[in-house]
């Protein structure tokens, strides 16, 4: 009798309980079998995948790993790649108008030794808000000045930075812009110029700085001794000089894009364009240099009055089609949601769908030097995977599974919950 | 002489660009997504003199009448955007927290490029709103996107209410309470605020008709402001409140049921969702959009379930733009509702064509593909709710006003012969919030806010 007086009372509170239950990551192994899973590398199939740990262990048709794992049946879905948004504020903003919820722009206009890693908040509820749209690794990165910080690349699922961190360092650069800044900037053209002009001389001191220190530094620690003034700029400045680190340029304009690929050229830095909103107007130019590139967003208006209006959405595929490598961004913070979206106009005005699908897995894998572990389906990588009943830039696509580093991650998250609530509203009306 | 000559010939030759056009035109053998009443296969669309004379097959046009070739491609109403700010070029007056007086309409510009992006984008009609930096803000414009007309007059849509904008929450606080010290510096005040001014207008009104009657000996001193006050009382202006949260809206809803007013539609309501059985037994609207959050406080606490959630507790529901960008993909906004929400194809596409035309007051004339209705029409190549629909032709008023195969670059009517090519470039900003264009950057976030999200 004592026992069944305590299953009840089990099964009253697990009720009470599930129902406050918060979704939690599941850990595999899992085998996801019968879906055409679509590699990005080396075509499509219909089979079945294996996950162990983090990583992609085995693809094939009717695979029996030994062991346990458990099954998801994935008949009539398709498994993608993670998609990958190389150009983000995810994290580092919270609320877009509350400036102390924003970790992105710190003062200073060389200051390269911010790290954009320290402040992304690994709880941010932006970040279940993207993850459940199959976007399951962001590279974040800081705005502002010259040298506005080092940027990470994140993968969508932990507890702190470090978890996340999926290992990539970046130096941004905001190459000196000649552009006007929006309908506020009420510069005459000759001062515009005045500016631009400036701030490249200024830009060549700070590199002739970081080139010299960076030549100290290797003297002093070949007679293993230290530069004794503590540098933190020109620190993290040193890896770009010595070509150790990629240098992310952002730039727009079309005369500008030039001038960035001359002082590249001129400085020998490993680096990749970034924005390049006219890429368009001198794609040639940028596949000479052997430039790789950094797209977005794809949803933008022109940047000229005179431009055509499908400009921003027919850029990526006309630097597709000079041999260009183009990744495509989102540059968000909350609507990083809308990568696979960006990649769809791109698609549909000249990229076409695999190209566009590549642009946002494999491509900006490879622009920055993690195409050994991500980027697409293949053994050995990582276990960023989506499962979907379509075409995953199609707007009304549903994703019904995701996995970041082989972790089944619920499909969940702010925005549903809400609906959950209140699509039948209990108490209603009275 | 030769000068009073030439001034006549330049009126002479801008006359025909005066007088919006109204055009015929034959569209054959599309899909026809006529939104009210289903989808017709292999179907024709005659337009004469600027309407929708009939719908079906094997249609025959007057000898000689343009014809468009839609096999294969998909014939929608005009899309219209319910909240925009585009061809206007000033949106708030900011100066006080009731400025019922101030219209849009007087500050139309014809010149706008962003009409022409928008026509790219399928969007026939928009929404010309005052800013919401006041509680009472400016009445509002409903246009036509006859691009390429010169005279400011021929973009206002003809027989169209008259609409107001009102605003709840952070931004008349912050512009009033927390910028110039006075009410309404927390929602409370916005209550206050609509309250005494709608007491002051029915008082004014009353006057008015005591005077009439010969109760009173004086009428009261004309003030445009209480005669527009008055009307919204009187039902003869159409509300649409800039709002957010659920408790504000509850709150505008208690006041207008108070004094007797019905009609309105709530713009941006993120958490409309919270109160749509509320909204619905009002009977008022909800326009929203497909998936904008986070940029502020008040919207923190969205979800992009929002239309879908609306739609199904039978609150009639828009997706708007209130951006110069999102106006150029309202049909790929509104398909994000089929994502988060499930909403189907006519559900969705209602969102963008019949629904905002009721809540401008123009479901008569536009919103629908029916014979009698006004030849406002998108043309695009892939199902509009497509990520790869691409759209073709825009007609208003049955004249192409967008062809994509006949499209320069250089869409301008008025170009600088002095400009200077190369330093027309404009970086990207981030923009949110058009709603406080010409008061957000000074008053509100400051120059750190404004450093910090545009990059300098």
């Amino acid at each position: 009798m004592k026992q069944i007086y305590a299953f009840i009372i089990l099964i009253l509170t697990t009720g009470q309980l599930s129902a406050q239950m918060v979704a939690k990551s599941e850990a595999g192994p899992f085998l996801l079998r019968n879906a055409t899973i679509h590699t990005i590398t080396s075509g499509d199939f219909t089979g079945d995948l294996y996950i162990k740990d983090d990583k992609i262990v085995q693809l094939g048709v009717n695979l029996r790993p030994d062991g346990k794992y458990t099954t998801i049946d994935c008949s009539g879905k398709h498994i993608y790649p993670g998609m990958i948004d190389a150009g983000t504020q995810l994290g580092l903003s919270e609320i877009g108008s509350i400036s102390v919820t924003n970790d992105f722009n710190e003062v200073g206009d060389l200051v390269p030794q911010m790290q954009a890693l320290t402040a992304v908040n690994p709880n941010a509820v932006t970040i279940p808000v993207t993850r459940t749209n199959g976007i399951t690794t962001a590279l974040v990165a800081p705005k502002g000045g010259r040298f506005p910080g080092t940027a990470a690349v994140i993968d969508l699922h932990g507890y702190t930075p470090e978890q996340m961190n999926a290992g990539f360092e970046g130096v941004v650069m905001n190459f000196p812009s000649s552009g006007r800044r929006g309908r506020w900037d009420r510069r005459s053209d000759e001062d515009i110029k005045k500016d631009s002009e400036k701030a490249l001389k200024k830009l060549d001191e700070i590199w002739a700085d970081a080139v010299l220190y960076a030549k100290i530094d290797s003297a002093a620690s070949s007679q293993k001794t230290q530069i004794a003034s503590y540098q933190p700029e020109m620190e993290a400045l040193k890896n770009v000089v010595n070509k150790k680190t990629l240098l992310l340029v952002e730039v727009n304009k079309s005369s500008d894009i030039l001038l960035a690929i001359d002082w590249i050229k001129k400085t020998g830095v490993k680096a990749v364009l970034t924005g390049v909103s006219e890429g368009y107007r001198v794609a040639p130019k940028i596949a000479e240099a052997g430039l790789a590139v950094i797209t977005g967003p794809v949803l933008d208006t022109p940047r000229r009055e005179y431009d055509k209006y499908d400009a921003p959405y027919t850029n990526a595929a006309v630097m597709f089609k000079a041999g260009i490598k183009v990744a495509i961004r989102t540059d968000e913070a909350e609507n990083v949601r809308n990568l696979p979206f960006n990649a769809g106009f791109a698609a549909a005005y000249g990229l076409g769908k695999e190209e566009a699908l590549r642009a946002i897995t494999i491509v900006p894998a490879e622009i920055l030097g993690m195409a050994d572990r991500y980027g697409s389906i293949e053994p050995g990588k990582v276990a960023n995977l989506l499962i979907c009943n379509g075409d995953p830039l199609e707007t009304k696509t549903i994703i019904d599974h995701l996995f970041i580093r082989g972790w089944k991650i619920p499909m969940e998250n702010r925005h549903t919950l809400l609906y959950d609530e209140f699509l039948k509203r209990s108490p209603g009306l009275k | 002489m030769i000068k009073a000559i030439n001034f006549i010939w330049i009126i002479l030759l801008t006359l025909p660009l005066c007088v919006a056009q109204k055009g015929d035109v034959l569209i054959k053998g599309g899909t026809v997504l006529t939104i009210s009443q289903g989808v017709k296969e292999k179907t024709d669309v005659l337009v004469l003199n600027g309407k929708i004379a009939g719908i079906g097959k094997n249609l025959q046009g007057p000898i000689g009448i343009k014809s468009i070739d839609a096999t294969g491609l998909y014939v929608m109403p005009g899309i219209i955007d319910a909240h925009s700010h585009i061809a206007i070029d000033a949106v708030n007056e900011a100066s006080h927290p009731v400025t019922a007086e101030v219209n849009v309409g007087e500050a139309i510009d014809p010149f706008d490029i962003a009409v022409y992006r928008a026509l790219a984008g399928g969007v026939t009609i928009s929404h010309a709103m005052h800013g919401s930096a006041n509680a009472i803000g400016g009445q509002c414009q409903t246009i036509k996107h006859r691009y390429g007309n010169m005279d400011p007059e021929t973009y206002k849509m003809e027989g169209a209410p008259r609409t107001i904008k009102f605003a709840l929450g952070e931004n008349p606080i912050r512009v009033h309470g927390e910028g110039q010290g006075i009410v309404p510096r927390t929602r409370m005040g916005v209550e206050q605020v609509f309250r005494s001014a709608f007491s002051e207008a029915r008082v004014y009104r009353k006057s008015q008709n005591d005077f009439k009657s010969g109760l009173l000996a004086m009428a009261p001193a004309y003030n445009l402001r209480m005669e527009t006050l008055a009307d919204i009382l009187d039902g003869k202006i159409l509300i649409h409140c800039h709002s957010y949260r659920a408790d504000e809206i509850l709150m505008l809803m208690n006041v207008l049921k108070d004094f007797g007013v019905k009609k309105i539609c709530f713009q941006h309501v993120n958490e409309g969702f919270k109160v749509a059985p509320e909204l619905a037994a009002f009977g008022a609207s909800a326009s929203v959009f497909a998936d904008w959050w986070a940029y502020k406080f008040e919207v923190y606490y969205s979800t992009a379930y929002n239309a879908a959630i609306l739609t199904k507790n039978g609150v009639v529901t828009s997706i708007n733009s209130d951006s110069d960008e999102l106006i150029r993909h309202l049909y790929h906004e509104a398909a994000k509702t089929q994502k988060y929400g499930g909403l189907t194809d006519d559900e969705a596409l209602k969102l963008i064509t019949l629904n905002p035309a009721i809540q401008l007051g123009i479901d008569t004339r536009v919103g629908s593909l029916e014979p009698g209705k006004d030849g406002d029409i998108a043309i695009f190549e892939g199902h509009p709710l497509s990520v790869y629909a691409i759209p073709q032709y825009t007609l208003v008023d049955g004249k192409v006003v967008f062809d994509r195969k006949n499209d320069p670059a250089d869409m301008r009517l008025d170009v600088d012969p002095d400009e200077k090519f190369d330093f027309k470039f404009y970086e990207r900003v981030a923009e949110r919030d058009k709603c406080m264009q010409d008061v957000t950057e000074t008053l509100f976030f400051g120059q750190q806010y404004h450093n910090a999200l545009h990059g300098h």
